[in-house]
C-alpha cells in the first residue's frame, strides 16, 4: 500500500467546502422565488436568527452523541427549564425590562441568561448522574429514560409555574426594527445572530485551541484511544453534557424572547428541528451542526412564506435530500 | 528474568459469550523486548487489550510492577506507565500530527529533544507536522501511532503488528527506532507476524494459540531452530527470505 514516495510527496488536501456553499446557495435560489427583495431580506434575517438559536441548542447534543453514543431525547427539558428559569429574573425585574434604558435592559437580559444557563447546567449535571450514567451503552434504555425525564421536567414546570401561557416581553431597547432603505430588520433578530456567532466562535476556539477541546474532538473520533492515552472520557463527557445543557438553556431563553410567550412544551417544539439539524450536520460534528441549523431555519422561513401548506414537511424533505447526497451528514465524523 | 515488569497469571478473557483467552501465562522481563507470536485469531490482540484494560479479564491476574491491574480502568493503566499502539493505529484523523502528539504527551507539551529523536527515524512526521492526520498514508499513520507511544518515556509499550501493510523502507526505520529504544532500557511487548522483523528485535518470545501460550523461549534459540518455527508458526525464517 505504502511506497517510499510517501516520505516525499505532500498528500493533496481537499478542503471540503461544498456543504458551506449550500447556505448561500439556498439564499440565492430563494431570492427569485420570493420576488420582493425586502421580503427576501426579512425572511433571510429571520432564518439566520432562528438558525443561530437552533445551533446553540443543538451543538451540545451532537457532541453528547459523538462522545459517548448517548441518545438524549430529554434535551428539550433544558430548553424549557432554561426559559422558565429566566422568569425568576424577568418577573421581579420587569421595570428594568420595561425601562427606556439600554443599560438596564441589557443588564436584565444578561442576568436572565446567566440564571437560565446556570440552572439548566446544574439540571444537566443531575440529569447525567441520575438518569444517563446508569444506562451508558444501552440505546433503548437511554431513549426511554430520557424521554421520561423530559415528561417529568415538563410536569414540574406545570407544578411550579402553572400550565397557562406566560408572557415574555422583550426589553424595550430590543423591540422594533432597524430599517435599511425599504428593508426592515427586527433588532432582536440581529442580536440573536450576534449571540449565535459569539457562541460559535467561542466553541470553535475551545475545540481547536485548547487541550480540552482537542480531547473532545479526539474522543468523538475514538474514545477508546483517548482512554488508552490516559484521559478519562467520562469526565470529559460530563463536562460536555453540562455545557450542552447550559447552552440549551441559553437557546431556550432566546427562543422564548423571540416568541415573547412561554409554555412548558417550548422545548419539544424546537427539538424536532434540532434532531433534523444534527442528523443533517453529521452526528458529532459541530461545524455540520452550524450549517445544518442555518439550512433548516432558512428552509423553514422561506417555505412558510412560499408554500405555507408544505412548511412542516419541508425540513423532512431537506433532510432526505441531504442524506441522499451524503448519507452520514454534511460533515461525517471519522469513527474508529 | 528475576523481576518481570509484567506477568500474566492464568488470564481468561470473555468477549460477550465467547471465551477468547483461556488461561494465558507469561512474563515480560524488564528492559527487554518480548515478541508475542501466533497465527491469526490466536488471541494476541485480545491479550494486549486485556493488559490495557480495554477488555476486563474474567479470571486470573495481570501483575504490572507488583500490582494487579486486571479490572482497572484503561486511563489508570495508561497513567501507570503503559503505552499502547493498537492494531488499527487509533490515529485521530481530524487532528493534526502535532495535536495527536500533544495529546500523547500527558505532562504538558512534547519535549523538543525527544521529538527530534523521533523525527530522526520518522522524518515524515516533521514534514507533515501541521497536516490533519487523516491525510497521512498508512505507513505514516503507523509512524505517528508509534511516535505517540514514545513521546515520553513509558515503563512498558504494547505494540500490535506495526509492520502490517508497511513498506520495507519504513520497516527498516522502525527496526532502528526499536533498537534505539531497547538501548535506553525501554520494555516492549511486541505482537508480530513478520518473523524476520521479530527475530531481529526480540530478546524473548512467547507463542500463542487458541487463547493459550504454547511456547516460551529466547528469541535466539527459536530463530536458530527452523523445526520449532515450522511446528509452532507453520513457517520458517528461510521461507520468509
Ligand atoms: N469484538 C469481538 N467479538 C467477538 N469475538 C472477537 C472479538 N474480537 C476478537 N474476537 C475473536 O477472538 C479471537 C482472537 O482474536 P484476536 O484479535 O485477539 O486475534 P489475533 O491473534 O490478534 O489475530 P490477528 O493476527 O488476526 O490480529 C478470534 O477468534 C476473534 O474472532
Ligand atoms: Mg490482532
Amino acid at each position: 500500500m505504502t511506497s517510499a514516495a510517501d516520505d516525499t510527496g505532500l498528500p493533496r488536501v481537499k478542503l471540503d467546502y461544498l456543504p458551506a456553499l449550500l447556505v448561500p446557495g439556498l439564499m440565492i435560489v430563494a431570492a427569485p422565488l420570493i420576488g420582493s427583495g425586502s421580503t427576501w431580506a426579512t425572511l433571510t434575517v429571520a432564518g439566520l436568527a432562528m438558525g443561530m438559536m437552533i445551533f446553540i441548542i443543538a451543538s451540545g447534543l451532537t457532541l453528547v452523541f459523538g462522545l459517548m453514543d448517548v441518545l438524549n431525547f430529554g434535551h428539550g427539558a433544558f430548553i424549557s427549564i432554561g426559559a422558565y428559569l429566566a422568569l425568576i429574573v424577568v418577573v421581579p425585574l420587569a421595570p428594568w425590562f420595561a425601562a427606556d434604558s439600554l443599560p438596564l435592559n441589557l443588564a436584565g437580559l444578561l442576568l436572565a441568561i446567566l440564571v437560565a444557563m446556570a440552572g439548566s447546567g446544574a439540571l444537566g449535571y443531575a440529569f447525567e448522574r441520575v438518569l444517563i450514567m446508569p444506562v451508558y451503552g444501552q440505546h433503548l434504555k437511554q431513549i426511554l429514560i430520557t424521554m421520561g425525564g423530559l415528561i417529568v421536567a415538563e410536569q414540574m414546570i406545570h407544578v411550579v409555574w402553572g400550565a397557562q401561557q406566560v408572557a415574555m416581553p422583550l426589553p424595550t431597547a430590543f423591540r422594533g426594527a432597524i430599517t435599511f432603505g425599504d428593508i426592515a430588520v427586527e433588532k432582536y433578530r440581529l442580536i440573536a445572530v450576534c449571540i449565535g456567532l459569539v457562541v460559535f466562535g467561542a466553541m470553535f476556539l475551545v475545540l481547536n485551541r485548547t487541550k480540552i477541546g482537542l480531547l473532545i474532538r479526539a474522543g468523538v473520533e475514538n474514545g477508546e484511544m483517548v482512554e488508552a492515552l490516559g484521559y478519562r472520557i467520562r469526565r470529559l463527557f460530563v463536562g460536555v453534557f453540562v455545557a450542552g445543557s447550559a447552552l440549551a438553556g441559553l437557546g431556550g431563553v432566546m427562543w422564548a424572547f423571540y416568541r415573547e410567550t412561554l409554555t412548558a412544551n417550548i422545548g419539544g417544539e424546537v427539538m424536532i428541528m434540532v434532531f433534523i439539524v444534527i442528523i443533517i450536520g453529521g452526528l458529532g460534528s459541530v461545524g455540520g451542526c452550524f450549517l445544518g441549523a442555518l439550512l433548516v431555519a432558512l428552509t423553514a422561513n422561506y417555505t412558510a412564506f412560499l408554500a405555507p401548506k408544505v412548511a412542516l414537511g419541508s425540513n423532512i424533505l431537506l433532510m432526505v435530500l441531504v442524506l441522499m447526497w451524503r448519507p452520514m451528514g454534511l460533515y461525517p465524523v471519522a469513527k474508529r | 528474568m528475576a523481576d518481570p515488569i509484567l506477568r500474566l497469571e492464568g488470564v481468561h478473557t470473555h468477549i460477550g459469550q465467547y471465551h477468547i483467552l483461556q488461561g494465558v501465562d507469561f512474563e515480560v522481563p524488564r528492559g527487554e523486548l518480548t515478541v508475542l507470536l501466533g497465527r491469526n485469531g490466536a488471541g494476541k490482540t485480545t491479550t494486549l487489550r486485556t493488559i490495557m484494560g480495554l477488555w476486563k479479564p474474567s479470571r486470573g491476574r495481570v501483575v504490572f510492577d507488583g500490582q494487579d491491574i486486571g479490572g482497572r480502568d484503561t486511563p489508570d493503566i495508561a497513567q501507570g506507565g503503559i503505552a499502547y499502539v493498537p492494531e488499527a493505529m487509533g490515529i485521530f484523523a481530524d487532528l493534526t500530527v502535532r495535536e495527536n502528539m500533544i495529546l500523547a504527551a500527558r505532562d504538558g507539551a512534547p519535549d523538543q529533544a525527544r521529538l527530534d529523536w523521533i523525527f530522526s527515524f520518522f522524518p515524515a512526521l516533521k514534514k507533515f507536522w501541521s497536516l490533519a492526520a487523516g491525510h497521512l498514508s498508512g505507513g505514516q499513520k503507523q509512524m505517528l501511532s508509534i511516535a505517540r507511544a514514545v513521546v515520553e518515556p513509558r515503563r512498558l509499550i504494547l505494540i500490535d503488528e506495526p509492520t502490517k501493510g508497511i513498506a520495507p523502507a519504513i520497516i527498516e526505520n522502525m527496526i532502528r527506532a526499536f533498537q534505539d529504544l531497547k538501548r535506553s532500557d525501554t520494555t516492549i511487548l511486541l505482537v508480530e507476524q513478520n518473523f524476520r522483523f521479530a527475530s531481529m528485535l526480540g530478546d524473548g518470545v512467547v507463542v500463542m494459540d487458541d487463547g493459550r501460550i504454547v511456547h516460551r523461549d529466547r528469541m535466539a534459540a527459536l530463530a536458530g531452530d527452523p523445526a520449532a518455527q515450522t511446528r509452532l508458526l507453520g513457517l520458517s525464517l528461510d521461507a520468509h527470505q
